[in-house]
């Protein structure tokens, strides 16, 4: 049994497995999504966007929740470690990958039923918002400097954001209540939804999540060699060349 | 007891005292006032070659006023934390001991300040370019709203000035991280601001619940500052 780190791979018995049930769901999710689940009444083919929209959204959320609690682990003096850092990092970049695809997802969605690719309601604004801290955040993360220096940095910053997009939500409900009659129109809760595309939802929800947390292990570990390769790379580089000098 | 009060007085001795030396600075530098509110001024007056027209411009003359001040606010931030990453004035800051909430307080105190004097200058662009209107009690209105939007901004601009004081292209990344978290602000001075002037016929007395929001807004990134700004500090 040889650890990652040793064999310097990011890949262990565990995350192979993972990687297949995955893709196996992938398959599963398109043949569900895109051909066996019925077209909706209203949306028509449209609604089959849903499957990636929806599962997108909600890893989103996930990935910035776990960016949230990995960061104030890192902060708490008794749990302080750089995998902490590590994993808050690999998943704001996951976070931030399906925050993209679900947004573009939602546009094109909204455009064929809505008329138009964006409105300012609040989820959506919110939404936006997210995303550009997110991105602001992985900035911050590449500035450089020791990386305790870039975990307390970007920890800061990741729980600064736990306490601004509430903000940012509340005033822009609060501007749109205002301001603006209507916003997302007959997005009813009292529509049923047919069995099937309920169960493609959920797989969806799944398989988006098992793909999350397969991202975010290799992600991970990738950036421990990363850090490795910073640590000892002045280090390797000089004994190569010595060694280059000696033959 | 008298620990604590030692302490809070050692935070308070040092927020006057570094909110003395950036004011001193500036007054011996004129950042603001030869670089910042000419600046400031020019994009009141593009704004208007951009709309071309009185009425639109009436209409949207508070919102342009808060605009002007975020970005106008962006090179003060820079300014503001340029004095100390240069002569490595931050790391001797970092150690000479002084409480980091005294260190935050100070400069957000002093970002305050101008930025006060950037606002008071804004409002005065827009009602001699833009025809902005104001009454004795929208008067009372928009110094508050004014007072309350710029402690947040200043504590949001301090937070994040710190962060990414010394980094590498912290000129470009400063507005990526703060322009986002001061959306409420902008949303809530605005609303607030045109309350103050009238515009479409809004009455005084709805600008005030937008006053709570800055003042939410102000109170939660002064505190949450002045306990995260150490963490920030000692690298």
């Amino acid at each position: 049994m040889t650890t990652t780190s040793e064999r310097n791979v990011t890949g262990t018995s565990f995350t192979r497995g993972l990687g297949i049930v995955t893709l196996l769901g992938i398959v599963l999710l398109v043949v569900l999504g895109l051909f066996v689940s019925p077209a909706d009444v209203n949306q028509g083919e449209s609604v089959r966007i849903m499957y990636a929209h929806v599962p997108g959204a909600w890893l989103a959320y996930l990935a910035f929740v776990v960016t949230g609690i990995s960061s104030a682990a890192y902060l708490w003096k008794r749990t302080r470690s750089l995998t902490w850092d590590r994993i808050a990092g690999a998943s704001a970049e996951v976070g931030v990958l399906f925050m993209g695809i679900s947004l573009v997802t939602g546009s094109l969605w909204g455009r064929i039923t809505w008329g138009t690719y964006w409105t300012w309601d609040a989820r959506l604004t919110t939404t936006a918002f997210l995303f550009v801290t997110y991105v602001g955040y992985l900035a911050v993360r590449g500035l450089g400097g020791s990386h305790h220096q870039r975990a307390r940095r970007s920890a800061v910053l990741a729980l600064l954001a736990v306490l601004e997009i509430p903000l940012v939500h509340f005033s822009v409900r609060l501007w749109n209540t205002l301001h603006q009659e209507a916003s997302v129109a007959g997005r009813g809760t009292d529509v049923t939804m047919d069995g099937l595309m309920l169960f493609s939802l959920f797989l969806g929800v799944i398989v988006f999540t098992l793909m999350y947390v397969w991202l975010v292990l290799h992600r991970q570990r990738a950036l421990a060699l990363q850090d490795m390769v910073e640590d000892s790379g002045l280090d390797a580089a000089l004994a190569a060349r010595r060694a280059e000098a000696v033959v | 007891m008298s620990g604590t009060r030692r302490a809070f007085a050692s935070v308070r001795a040092t927020a006057r005292l570094i909110a003395v030396k950036d004011l001193r600075i500036e007054r011996r530098g004129r950042v603001l006032t030869n670089q910042v509110l000419p600046f400031a001024l020019i994009v009141m007056v593009m704004f208007a070659f951009a709309l071309d027209s009185d009425a639109v411009l009436e209409r949207v003359a508070p919102g342009l006023v808060w605009l002007a001040t975020l970005f106008s606010t962006l090179f003060v931030i820079a300014r503001s934390f340029a004095v100390e990453s240069s002569d490595g004035a931050l790391d001797q800051l970092r150690t000479s001991g002084a409480p980091s909430a005294g260190i935050f307080l100070g400069k957000a105190l002093a970002l305050m300040v101008q930025l006060l004097v950037l606002v008071v200058v804004l409002v005065a662009a827009a009602v001699v370019l833009y025809r902005a209107d104001i009454s004795w009690q929208g008067g009372v209105l928009l110094v508050t709203t004014a007072l309350a939007a710029t402690c947040g901004l200043a504590a949001v601009g301090t937070l994040y000035g710190g962060l990414s004081a010394g980094a590498k292209g912290r000129e470009t990344l400063l507005p990526l991280l703060v322009l986002p978290v001061v959306a409420p602000v902008l949303i809530g001075a605005t609303r607030a601001t045109e309350s103050a002037f009238g515009t479409n016929g809004i009455a005084v007395g709805e600008g005030w619940p937008w006053l709570g929001l800055l003042v939410v807004f102000a109170v939660l990134f002064s505190v949450t500052g002045a306990i995260a700004f150490g963490s920030l500090l000692d690298e």
